[in-house]
């Protein structure tokens, strides 16, 4: 009997020196090829910026010396939405220039005649925080989602009866939130940026997976479609800060721009789409140009310590706006650099900011429940 | 999967960036030489010493960041609402009024703490807070003086109670309660909203390689040299200016600012005379006069002229393949194959026999890309040679001729008088009744073969 349970121990003891010595021999490697693997991508990415500095001769405000500067700046809020229980989270505009979609933490998705400031329908989401809502291009649908990890496409109905979640679509089926949504240039598709760091184009119609864009090493928490001829491409922005450029038919990353010191909440192309904004939790707004492969011009100010949640450009592109965290809007001189005005009105967060497309007006939607219209 | 959580209070990342930053302007207020004066301040007829008032604040603030005094006042409200110094009249009240109110730096609670037990225990501290204190003494040296006057103030006052030492103390915590426990109505400046950063550890391999993999190519990439692509931007933003309504205003006026809709009725869509703005823009770039309606009927006609017009229609049809359903793709690929590519077709596009050959090929597996070389190769044919001799054209020039030029409203016109808002059919119903009358067209037995519409 002894001599079994002394056998017993020996064997265990026998099987865990075994498995001992196996990790030790499988752990080394892995950390070898982990070190290996960093000290390769180090270097590399050092080559790379030697590569992008060889050909940057001048600098951005060094070129716009000889153009004028900006005269005294003035908007006014001209209109104000109030309708939101909670903070407004998300907002897009209609191809009609007056009409918009809000989306808040309380769940519910509104859309809006911001001219005449009527609301015109209200769906109430099954999840709390709304972050992404879009206005598709005909204007006869709307599309939000959230912490439910999905995108959904909801027909604007004018039957006043009708429940517009009856007609409801899901389309985009994410592992975590949904932080950003977009239509392309039709109603049939949806691009998708989520908090599982990835970006997804789907069909609407079948809610397909048409592709996906891996890359990303954390949350992705923003994208732009590119206005360019060929329409292929779009940027995203994330936790990891880095913003990438992809190829959407291909699934490839094109470009990538790493130079923002914290998370990176916006993004969105300069009008002529040879370049992109950025507006990050470090309080500063960058320019990145794509041909020239680089960061060319940084928006910010030693006064202003609140990070940005949102940015667009006026429509010549020679005014960048953007919303921060401390409840002002910032007007930025793109050309020169310097800050043209700044903006107070909201009582809270600006969590979104867009430009209408006719670029007439700017909305603004923050967390003190209000929308505001700008001009 | 990950459960979100909100997070209440704590440190979140993304404001940790936010409360070093305020920490180095209150570092900078409390500096020995460019930092802020401060002195005794008078409350009613108690006098505390060691305070600033909140017209102070707001001096020092624009004078030290070039802003303007309405900017400081946000600024140094912003520092009051986070707690970094806290008012000592209405102490309920976390606002930083411009007069003579006065004001104080608030230490945090943890530090006074440990300088009051040092200064009672003459120096026997817990290891831990040993090590705790003296990070703080390194971090905040300056001020550390400040510090240890205000443990020691305390530590007075809860033994003899004097006035002054007994508001400042009041005031302090009640400060620290107000942004910790903010009453119902007040903004809870701790509030982040959602947690983020989701834990992607197990990820680093991949991540590395996809790294690598990224800036191998990048190195491989065709660069353009700054000047070039900075002179760009100039000339967009020239060329635009007066396309812009933001920075030049829009005629006849901004329909946000005079509540007068004429500038989108004389914008829309299929209009009898378009603007010139408008029509000046659809020689700005082929992009420009394709994206709107009429300016690409316009270009269409232009094409018929010249007996070249398949080459837009097949443009369309691509777009419509790219852009469209995925069920459809099959049905208007064939579509496609039998009006521009099929020889002897109606409308033959004339393609090099390479892309020719490939497209093709393509078509015998469609998918919704199968078209992208095709389009790509009569786009640029019609942007090269089409597009620039449109726009010598008399078609053009006439079309540019007779545009409007809007009147500029002014608006001393109406000072007085508030427009009513007029509201808009929604694209939604004009949709809904578009759809009513094809279904009808349809079950009126119309069919028409020959589509003239794409």
């Amino acid at each position: 009997k002894y001599l079994s349970t002394f056998i017993k121990t020996l064997y265990s003891t026998s099987m865990i020196f075994y498995s001992c010595v196996l990790y030790i021999i499988c752990e080394v490697p892995l950390n070898e090829t982990l070190a290996h693997l960093k000290t390769e991508s180090e270097t590399l990415k050092s080559k790379l910026e030697e590569e992008r500095a060889k050909l940057h001769d001048v600098e951005l405000h060094q070129v716009a010396e000889k153009v004028e500067g900006l005269g005294q700046f003035v908007m006014k809020t001209r209109r104000t939405l109030k309708g939101h229980g909670n903070k407004v989270l998300c907002m897009d505009w209609c191809k009609d220039k007056r009409r918009i979609v809000s989306s808040s933490q309380d769940g519910k998705v509104i859309v809006w005649d911001a001219f005449t400031t009527n609301k015109e329908h209200a769906v109430t989401m099954p999840c709390t925080w709304v972050m992404a809502c879009a206005y598709a291009p005909s204007g006869c649908a709307v599309a939000c989602g959230g912490l439910d990890n999905k995108c959904s496409v909801y027909p604007l109905s004018l039957d006043k009866n009708e429940n517009l979640a009856a007609k409801k679509k899901s389309v985009a089926m994410h592992t975590n939130y949904l932080s950003a949504c977009s239509f392309t240039n039709s109603d049939m598709q949806i691009l998708t940026s989520s908090g599982d760091g990835t970006c997804a184009l789907w069909d609407v119609e079948s809610g397909q997976l048409l592709q996906s864009f891996h890359g990303h090493a954390a949350d992705v928490l923003c994208l732009d479609l590119a206005p360019s001829e060929t329409g292929n491409t779009f940027v995203s922005g994330g936790c990891d800060k880095k913003a990438n450029v992809w190829d959407m038919r291909s699934g490839q990353c094109i470009q990538s721009f790493e130079t923002h010191e914290s998370d990176i909440n916006s993004v969105r192309y300069y009008p002529s789409g040879d370049a992109f904004a950025s507006g990050s939790d470090d309080a500063t707004c960058r320019l990145y140009d794509l041909r020239a492969d680089r960061e060319v011009a940084i928006y910010s100010k030693d006064s202003i310590i609140f990070g940005v949640s949102s940015v667009d450009f006026s429509l010549s592109g020679r005014l960048l706006f953007g919303g921060y965290n401390d409840y002002t809007i910032n007007v930025w001189d793109v050309l020169k650099g310097t800050r043209v005005s700044i903006l107070f009105g909201h009582e809270n967060r600006v969590s979104t900011l867009r430009v209408s497309p006719d670029g007439t007006a700017f909305c603004t939607g923050s967390w003190d429940h209000t929308l505001r219209i700008w001009a | 999967m990950t459960i979100n959580t909100l997070a209440k209070g704590g440190c979140h990342r993304e404001q940790m960036a936010c409360f070093r930053k305020m920490e180095k302007v209150i570092v900078a207020m409390q500096d020995p030489d460019m930092g802020m004066k401060m002195r005794n301040q008078r409350l009613l007829i108690t006098v505390i010493p060691h305070a600033m008032t909140g017209h102070d604040i707001i001096a020092w603030l624009t004078h030290k960041y070039r802003i303007s005094e309405e900017e400081s006042l946000h600024l140094g409200n912003m520092l009051v609402k986070y707690g970094y110094i806290y008012p000592l009249k209405e102490p309920r009240c976390l606002v930083l009024r411009p007069d003579e109110s006065p004001y104080r730096f608030q230490v945090r609670p943890l530090t006074i703490y440990l300088a009051k037990k040092n200064i009672r225990k003459q120096g026997e501290l817990m290891e831990y807070e040993k090590e705790r204190y003296s990070l703080l003494h390194k971090r905040i040296n300056h001020t550390w003086d400040f510090v240890v006057m205000q443990a020691r103030e305390q530590l007075r006052a809860s033994k003899q109670r004097r006035k002054a030492d007994r508001i400042v103390l009041e005031c302090q915590e009640q400060a620290y309660w107000l942004i910790n426990r903010p009453p119902p109505g007040v903004n809870n400046v701790l509030d982040t909203g959602l947690e983020r950063p989701n834990n992607f550890s197990c990820r680093v391999t991949l991540v590395s390689d996809f790294i690598i993999e990224a800036c191998r190519k990048a190195l491989g990439r065709n660069r353009v040299k700054s000047s070039i692509c900075l002179e760009g931007f100039l000339k967009y933003s020239e060329q635009y200016l007066n396309h812009d309504p933001i920075m030049q205003g829009c005629l006849p006026s901004n329909p946000w600012i005079s509540d007068d809709t004429a500038h989108w009725t004389m914008n829309a869509e299929i209009v009898p005379v378009p603007t010139r703005l408008r029509v000046e823009r659809w020689s700005f770039s082929f992009m420009e006069l394709l994206n709107d309606a009429m300016g690409r009927r316009e270009f269409m006609t232009y094409l018929e002229k010249e007996f070249s017009a398949e080459n837009l229609y097949f443009w369309q049809a691509c777009e419509d393949i790219r852009h469209g359903e995925s069920s459809k793709i099959v049905e208007k690929v064939e579509d496609i194959y039998k009006n521009f590519l099929a020889p002897g077709a109606a409308r033959w596009v004339n393609i090099d026999s390479k892309t020719m050959d490939k497209t093709l090929e393509g078509i015998k597996r469609p998918h919704r890309f199968v078209m992208d070389d095709a389009q790509m190769h009569i786009y640029f044919l019609m942007k090269k040679d089409s597009y620039p001799r449109y726009l010598k054209s008399d078609l053009y020039k006439n079309m540019l001729a007779k545009a409007i030029v809007p009147q500029e409203t002014k608006k001393s016109v109406f000072p007085f008088m508030r427009r009513q808002r007029h509201s808009s059919p929604s694209p939604a119903q004009t949709a809904t009744q578009a759809a009513e009358e094809e279904g009808l067209a349809k079950g009126a037995g119309a069919n028409s073969a020959a589509g003239s519409h794409f």
